[in-house]
């Protein structure tokens, strides 16, 4: 009887100094496209979250992550996504959803963010409305018009005074041509002429011809990252627009650390804007990429994989100022307004939008030290989504 | 020979309740209770149960192959998305205009796609849903795009059961509507329609020698089915209130052909339990393995059609024949 006793109390003393050690994990349901035509997203942001917990530990605010990773895949079926986080909530009972390559997927689970009461933090997904779905969503990454407008005011300050688009014919697509239309006009250019290509069409020699015949300074082009891309670039050279005295402007995902490679060297000489290069020069980013690059060392890393990486600085920034609450108000209460140095620079949480604010960059493709490299030599600073106003 | 000389009895004995689908219709509510935690799972099963059904009922009775019947299940899932968006949610009357609007369409391309033999249906099938894919990719400002069609609000059914985050609304009516459509569908491969329809498939030739009406059938099962792939479309986007240009993707049309293959088609039964099969096996795989999931799930594929023929019903009726044999 007696020992019994002692049994009971030194287990429930040991149950107490347990609990006292390690309070709960927080759980982080990664939803993310990992198989299909959008891997590669998956991919980087993975490994972005999972070098930030490698190189500051696992615990905050006194709780260890623990994360669940969900493959959306394709990444375009919102339906998918969305039962994958009802399931992360109802089944795995996660604290916090994270990841969303793409916008279908963001729209898709920012009501069951709202109804669970979890906060959501949006690792990619670009579309500029994103946020206004749920108050609970923080967004980490970057939005269409943020990294497009900055581009088109840089070209009207620069003597370039008429500009012919080609943008992909889907969504992001159109909100890429109408920003870059807005920004440059109010700058004092003209747009000559816009066409809108098939997304499943890589053969791009009647466009091309098109902007050559029509002459104008720049042509700006928004098309989705990977093989169209790289058959643009190819064509544009090879049918001689750069002698024709045309320069090839883009947002920065056309050159992307990723698909350069792919270019070739095709790409030097592209002018685009973007709010990350594994260029960048900074003591933050030199940690990250050599640690990315220890990790890694068969990928670049590129803004997918910073924006991994910043998404779990938000998430252990905000664990450590609660004392390891993940109550969704208080979450988001304190990541408004958040400010800290990204590998990309300096970033902070717009309090207002719960959106990212932060320098957005205008780059040159150039080698450097036989890699091709996205050179900054401009920059907006503390730059806001222009899609908001 | 007078028709009363006819002897029925085999047909009508096929017709009849076996006890096993009585046992099969448990499952669901027992699923209810057994797995609360993947009921948004399991509603996702049911629908695409139904969007497989619709197939089976072109392809597997009447043989009609197509490889576009995404078509008229993004149709669906559109209308319901629409009407939602507009104010109209009441879900009930979102499943009538997307049986009305796939139909509709279903019954008017019918004539196109009967036109031509097997090869040509698949074309004209797949031309028909890549065009209203495209059409749905331009028109940005309707649709919503790939980014997806914004403002959905659904009503509670009847005024009284609305759609929560555990799924539970969401899976009776997924459920409830699939058996009932099940019903509906069991009676009419059944009956003299559904016969003449297997008749048509073995021996098109043949039939009008009997007085069937070929071409008038064909056209019947094929808007028919049309109005199923629709109403399992507009199930999806009223359970989850979401509906982008991929609800038309040709991956959908090409997923439940699989599925139709791999659980027996001309079965009803086949159609549903490929589907869980499929479903169950998708989700468990890229849940162990988030990155290479596809080639687990392909390797069991393979197999099962190496070997399996006729899918997992066929496996079923060998096994049901073999046990059969040895009792005495």
């Amino acid at each position: 009887m007696k020992l019994r006793n002692g049994i009971g109390i030194a287990a429930t003393l040991f149950t107490f100094a347990c609990g006292a050690l390690a309070a709960d994990p927080v759980k982080i349901g990664l939803i993310l496209p990992m198989t299909g035509p959008f891997a590669a997203y998956g991919k980087q942001i993975d490994h972005g979250v999972r070098l930030y917990l490698a190189k500051h530990g696992d615990t905050f605010g006194g709780r260890k992550i623990e994360l669940v990773v969900k493959d959306d895949a394709p990444g375009t079926a919102g339906d998918v996504s969305k039962r994958l986080a009802q399931e992360l909530v109802v089944k795995d009972k996660v604290d916090i959803l994270a990841g969303f390559g793409l916008t279908p997927s963001a729209f898709a689970v920012a009501p069951v963010a709202t109804e669970a009461k979890k906060p959501m933090v949006v690792m990619n997904a670009a579309t500029s409305a994103v946020t206004t779905k749920s108050n609970y969503i923080v967004r980490v990454s970057m939005t269409l018009p943020q990294i497009t407008a900055p581009v088109a005011t840089w070209a009207a300050k620069n003597g370039i005074k008429k500009v012919f688009t080609v943008v992909a014919d889907y969504g992001p697509g159109h909100d890429a041509e109408g920003q870059f239309k807005k920004t440059f006009v109010a700058g004092g250019g003209e747009i000559v002429g816009e066409v809108r290509v098939p997304v499943k069409n890589a053969d791009f020699a009647p466009y091309l011809q098109k902007v050559k015949d029509t002459r104008p300074d720049a042509v700006f082009v928004f098309l989705p990252a990977g093989e169209l891309g790289v058959s643009f670039v190819k064509g544009f050279r090879e049918r001689g627009l750069e002698q024709a005295g045309i320069k090839l402007i883009a947002t920065g995902d056309l050159t992307e650390e990723e698909s350069v490679d792919a270019h070739g060297d095709a790409a030097v000489g592209v002018i685009n804007s973007f709010h990350y290069a594994e260029a960048h020069a900074s003591p933050e980013n030199k940690a990250f990429t050599e640690a990315y690059a220890k990790a890694y060392p068969s990928d670049r890393p590129n803004f997918m994989a910073v924006a991994g990486y910043d998404g779990m600085h938000l998430i252990a920034e905000v664990l450590a100022k609660t004392g390891g609450s993940v109550d969704a108000d208080k979450f988001v209460d304190t990541a408004k307004g958040m400010k800290w140095m990204s590998p990309r620079g300096p970033i902070s949480i717009d309090p207002a939008t719960r959106d990212i604010v932060q320098t957005v960059y205008v780059r040159k493709v150039q080698r450097v030290g036989g890699k091709l490299q996205n050179v900054e030599f401009d920059h907006i600073d503390e730059f806001k989504d222009p899609g908001k106003q | 020979m007078t028709p009363a000389a006819l002897d029925l009895s085999p047909l009508r004995r096929a017709a009849a309740w076996h006890p096993a689908e009585f046992a099969f219709w448990l499952l669901p509510p027992a699923a209810y209770f057994l797995f609360p935690d993947y009921l948004a799972l399991l509603s996702q099963i049911a629908i695409t149960a139904l969007f497989v059904l619709s197939l089976d009922l072109i392809l597997g009775y009447a043989g009609i192959v197509s490889l576009g019947q995404a078509a008229f299940f993004g149709l669906g899932a559109y209308a319901a998305g629409m009407l939602g968006k507009y104010g109209w949610g009441d879900p009930l009357l979102g499943l009538a205009a997307a049986a009305g609007v796939a139909g509709l369409i279903g019954f008017v391309t019918s004539f196109l796609v009967l036109r031509g033999a097997d090869l040509t249906r698949l074309m004209v099938t797949l031309g028909v849903s890549m065009m209203l894919f495209e059409a749905a990719n331009k028109m940005t400002d309707i649709t919503g795009g790939v980014d997806g069609l914004q403002g959905i609000e659904m009503k509670p059914i009847f005024g009284a059961f609305s759609f929560d985050l555990y799924g539970k609304t969401a899976y009776w009516y997924t459920v409830i509507v699939l058996f009932l459509l099940f019903l509906l569908a069991r009676r009419l491969v059944n009956s003299p329609f559904g016969l003449s329809l297997r008749g048509i498939k073995q021996n098109v030739l043949r039939m009008p020698a009997i007085g069937a009406p070929v071409h008038g059938r064909l056209v019947t099962i094929y808007t028919l089915a049309a109005a199923y792939a629709g109403i399992a479309g507009a199930l999806l986007t009223q359970t989850t209130q979401f509906a982008s240009v991929d609800v038309l993707a040709f991956n959908r049309s090409a997923e439940i052909l699989l599925i139709l293959v791999l659980g027996g088609s001309g079965s009803l039964y086949g159609a549903l339990i490929g589907t869980v099969f499929f479903m169950v096996a998708h989700h468990f795989l890229s849940d162990i393995n988030p990155q290479y999931w596809q080639f687990w799930l392909g390797a069991t594929l393979v197999l099962i059609v190496l070997f399996a023929r006729d899918g997992i019903m066929g496996l079923g009726r060998a096994a049901v024949a073999r046990l059969g044999r040895k009792a005495p």
